[in-house]
């Protein structure tokens, strides 16, 4: 064990090297180094680097993809905390696609294990396995991970950086390092000295990096604390560069039909209206697509719209039914997993009363408010790519095995993204700008999709279906089997990521249903896989978004059985299992003044979910309003272990949480013809300011290891919701969305 | 079919057909990329402009419909010169993945200068139509109701 978590420390080293006119500071991973992403110079090597300070200043890189979740804000603390520098007062930029920017967290949560009750050897191995993603080149921003990632990692960097400009100093002045200090981009010395890091780059490029011990906590200045985020001015003036607005010299705009029949082909079409239409330049046959090019975006789509194609049906079932009749079918297999067998659920103990329920939760779209767009430049030995996407290696390596490049040949900028919430780790809208641009030779061209083509073209939250046997016995939970059913987002999204084919016991595919944190003796769970029909993808919290919502019903429905109260029945169970859980429970209590009864008029509803590290405990407030029912109130309380930002934390929770709530009361994708009959946000809708409850928010440090802050908010949401809906009607909801079963404001 | 636009201040003489909406004579046509596409049918407000300081939504605004002046989220503040509601959003740290927020701020800013202190119905009602995934919402109406404060207190 203890050479273990020195391995996991020593993947850690810290490294330096010289650029033109600079110095940068990376960290080294595992034993061997990456290449270098950035081309600093000839004859030059760097490794991962995280840091660069030349004559024009220090530039910092945050190679996370900042779709909201404030992430290039949060990893930039993270190396200025060490280096002594003010976030605000640096350069801090995406960088390019590199192996270097592995993310080393993701690849932990595969991990066996509940997560909840690991050790501390368990997350050195993680550590360790986390190296492994290197090898498939995974940068990639998600699963919750990029604090978890960075935390160490960035830290180190930002270190080796001051002790490295410091010694520089040291020689030059010819003082001992130790009396000099460093304060917002400055070495100090003694009488007055003051030498700038851009200054000494040069000199400390000629030296070994400093391996400095990383700061305590008690010394933090921006770790834990509310940061402004680097990218707030540019989101509220309107001059944040989003995909959409990459803008290249000599750039066309097109627009794409694709076919609704999901992997079909294209038989013909006739461009006879379009190809005299206002703007058309060229109307392009993308094989099992449709294109058209333009001098306008909106020309181009009308124009496209006009083309009449002759599509191939869908090989897969053709109506929601059909397709629900396969995920149940799937129950009729043997199971894929059972990751939790506690105890005996094959015989009802003596005198308990058993509860049987199925719930049944629909495909669902990520429907991200900026539409899949890219842009991209092929010179016919070369491809460069603009566009917002969560994995940049995964977007080179699909442009390079779609235009025969080598990968050193396609360049990949990361824009902002206008939200990703998972659809943007996919590569298929990055294939289509290439596809066109490979027709366009020399000239740039940016593909944005209509919100139509964006609806009917996602990678969608498998649709899923959760079977539950439960018991209670003297006001006691004593057993809950469930039995979930769904396509797996592991082995079809992760095996189209990796392009290897995934099997073996899903993990993913019970994630929050096996490892809730709840003392049940007699407790199992097991996952059935349905087979590849509907394409389907990583989708905010992924499989626990609907396995929060089975599991934590169940544990209402069987609360009310026991004719007990609904959070003290929970808190019970997480009391006996982990104290975090327990702690969140009792601060959502507290602090929305919980008593087990509500007036007439209004409801209330608890729900607990353990997710990417995190346990969030939700009360949800709804009211009467003359038949119509409003959600009123939200109240969430969360333990991350450690927070990097707490004002950004917040803002993810309430977000998280926000998107459950859109999903649970409006989101839902049907079938007919193999097609997807929502089109747009009138009948895909989601919460507004007027539905939205108030929320308040407590962010608790109690747990031993950081959890994540972009998923773990959104599997309680729908929970919570309709155990409140229950309180107020008397209505069990164990279907989703529920504007098709409540009138909801 | 040339058209002379007066845009946050600026004349512009478009030649583009009459029925294409404003938000794409914006961004394709002038590069003012601030406005943003959202979903084409007004429901959404990602697009959403001021004309004579009234809030519209750009995608279904034909170019030859438009009469009046065009205020963009370019034209209420800058960077270095934000206006006080920009101030308030930053102050308030509302946006998230941030694409719907200039929408969400020319809405606002219609609110106000139509009703200088709204109330939360009044909010409600003004804000409906625009969308946020990200869901910041609660930060977007502490924002609005600061901004009332900043202006009344100007």
């Amino acid at each position: 064990m203890a050479s273990l978590k020195k391995i996991a420390r020593r993947s850690f080293l810290v490294g330096s090297a010289a650029i033109l006119g600079g110095v940068a500071f990376g960290t080294y991973k595992y034993h061997q180094p990456a290449p270098n992403p950035l081309e600093p110079g000839e004859g030059k090597a760097v490794l991962n680097p995280f840091v660069f300070v030349d004559q024009s200043g220090v530039t910092l890189i945050a190679p996370r993809a900042e779709m909201g979740q404030g992430v290039r804000s949060s990893w930039a603390a993270l190396i200025a905390e060490e280096l002594d520098v003010d976030p605000a007062q640096v350069n801090v930029i995406h960088g390019p696609a590199a192996k270097a920017y592995y993310n080393s967290a993701m690849m932990a949560e595969a991990l066996p294990g509940r997560g909840y009750n690991a050790s501390d050897f368990q997350h050195s191995l993680g550590q360790i396995v986390g190296n492994f993603s290197k090898f498939l080149d995974l940068q990639v921003t998600g699963g919750s991970s990029s604090m978890k990632d960075g935390f160490t990692r960035m830290r180190l960097a930002g270190a080796s950086a001051r002790e490295t400009l410091k010694e520089a100093a040291a020689q030059r002045l010819g003082v001992a390092r130790a009396l000099l200090e460093t304060e917002n981009g400055y070495v100090l010395a003694p009488g007055d000295v003051k030498l700038s890091y851009a200054e000494l780059a040069t000199e400390a490029a000629a030296l070994e990096p400093q391996e400095p011990e990383l700061r305590p906590a008690a010394q933090w200045k921006y770790i834990g604390k509310p940061v402004p985020r680097i990218d707030m001015t540019a989101k509220v003036t309107g001059t944040a560069g989003f995909g959409v607005d990459t803008r290249i010299e000599g750039m066309k705009f097109a627009a794409i039909k694709q076919n609704p029949h999901f992997g079909a082909g294209m038989r013909g079409f006739d461009a006879s209206t379009a190809k005299d239409m206002a703007g058309v330049e060229q109307i392009l046959d993308l094989g099992d697509a449709v294109a058209v090019v333009g001098s306008n975006t909106w020309l181009a789509q009308q124009a496209v719209e006009a083309i009449e194609v002759d599509w191939e049906p869908a090989t897969y079932p053709k109506t929601t039914d059909a397709i629900f009749a396969e995920i149940e079918a799937a129950f009729d297999g043997s199971a894929n997993s059972t990751m939790r067998d506690d105890g005996d659920v094959d015989s009802l103990p003596d005198g308990a009363e058993l509860i049987e329920a199925e719930y049944r939760l629909p495909y669902l779209a990520h429907a991200t408010m900026e539409p899949m767009n890219a842009t991209a430049l092929y010179t016919g030995d070369a491809l460069e790519i603009w566009a917002p996407n969560q994995g940049p290696t995964v977007v080179q390596k699909a442009a390079a095995a779609l235009t025969g490049l080598d990968t050193e040949a396609v360049t990949v900028n990361t824009t902002f993204l206008g939200g990703g919430f998972g659809r943007r780790i996919e590569v298929d809208y990055t294939n289509r700008a290439v596809q066109i641009a490979q027709q366009l030779k020399g000239t740039p061209v940016q593909l944005t999709w209509s919100r139509e083509e964006d609806m009917r073209h996602d990678y969608y939250r498998p649709g899923a279906i959760g079977r539950y046997r439960a018991a209670v016995k003297d006001g006691k939970a004593v057993m809950v089997h469930g039995k979930i059913a769904a396509q797996s987002t592991t082995q079809e999204g992760a095996g189209r990521m990796l392009g290897l084919p995934m099997s073996g016991p899903d993990k993913g595919h019970v994630d929050a249903a096996f490892n809730q944190p709840l003392a049940i003796p007699n407790f199992r769970v097991e996952g059935y896989i349905a087979k590849p029909m509907i394409p389907v993808g990583f989708w905010r919290s992924v499989a626990a978004s609907f396995n929060g919502f089975f599991s934590d019903s169940i544990i209402d429905e069987m609360a009310h059985k026991a004719g007990r109260d609904p959070l003290e029945f929970r808190l019970e169970l997480a009391r006996a299992e982990w104290e975090p859980a327990a702690k969140v429970l009792e601060t959502v209590r507290d602090m929305s003044g919980w008593t087990g009864t509500t007036p007439a008029g209004i409801g209330r509803g608890v729900a607990l979910a353990y997710s990417f590290g995190t346990p969030v405990a939700q009360v949800i407030e709804v009211a009467d309003r003359d038949g119509d029912i409003a959600i009123t109130k939200a109240w969430i309380a969360a333990d991350l272990g450690l927070v990097v930002d707490p004002q950004n934390t917040e803002a993810q929770l309430f977000s998280g949480l926000a998107y459950g709530l859109s999903a649970a009361c409006f989101g839902e994708i049907t079938f007919d013809n193999g097609a997807v009959e929502q089109e747009n946000f009138p009948d895909y809708d989601a919460m507004r300011m007027p539905s939205m409850p108030s929320v308040e928010v407590a962010v608790l440090q109690q747990q031993k290891h950081m959890g994540g802050a972009g998923e773990p908010g959104t599997p309680p949401a729908a929970p919570a919701l309709t155990n409140a809906l229950f309180d107020l009607t008397g209505k069990r909801a164990r279907e989703l969305p529920l504007n098709k079963q409540f009138s909801l404001l | 079919m040339s058209k002379t636009l007066r845009i946050n201040g600026k004349t512009h003489e478009v030649d583009l057909p009459d029925d294409v909406p404003l938000l794409w004579v914006l961004r394709d046509e002038i590069g003012l990329t601030g406005t943003k596409f959202g979903c084409g049918v007004t429901a959404c407000g990602a697009c959403t402009v001021q004309v004579d300081g009234e809030a519209m939504r750009s995608c279904q605004l034909s170019l030859g419909d438009v009469e009046g002046e065009v205020t963009t989220i370019e034209g209420l503040g800058s960077p270095d010169n934000m206006a006080k509601i920009q101030q308030a959003w930053v102050a308030h740290q509302v946006a998230q993945c941030g694409y719907c927020q200039s929408g969400q701020i020319m809405q606002a800013a219609s609110l106000l200068a139509e009703n200088p202190s709204p109330s939360d119905a009044d909010i409600d009602e003004a804000m409906q139509g625009n969308l946020c995934r990200c869901g910041t919402y609660p930060r977007i109406r502490a924002a609005i109701h600061s901004a009332a404060k900043m202006m009344q207190e100007a």
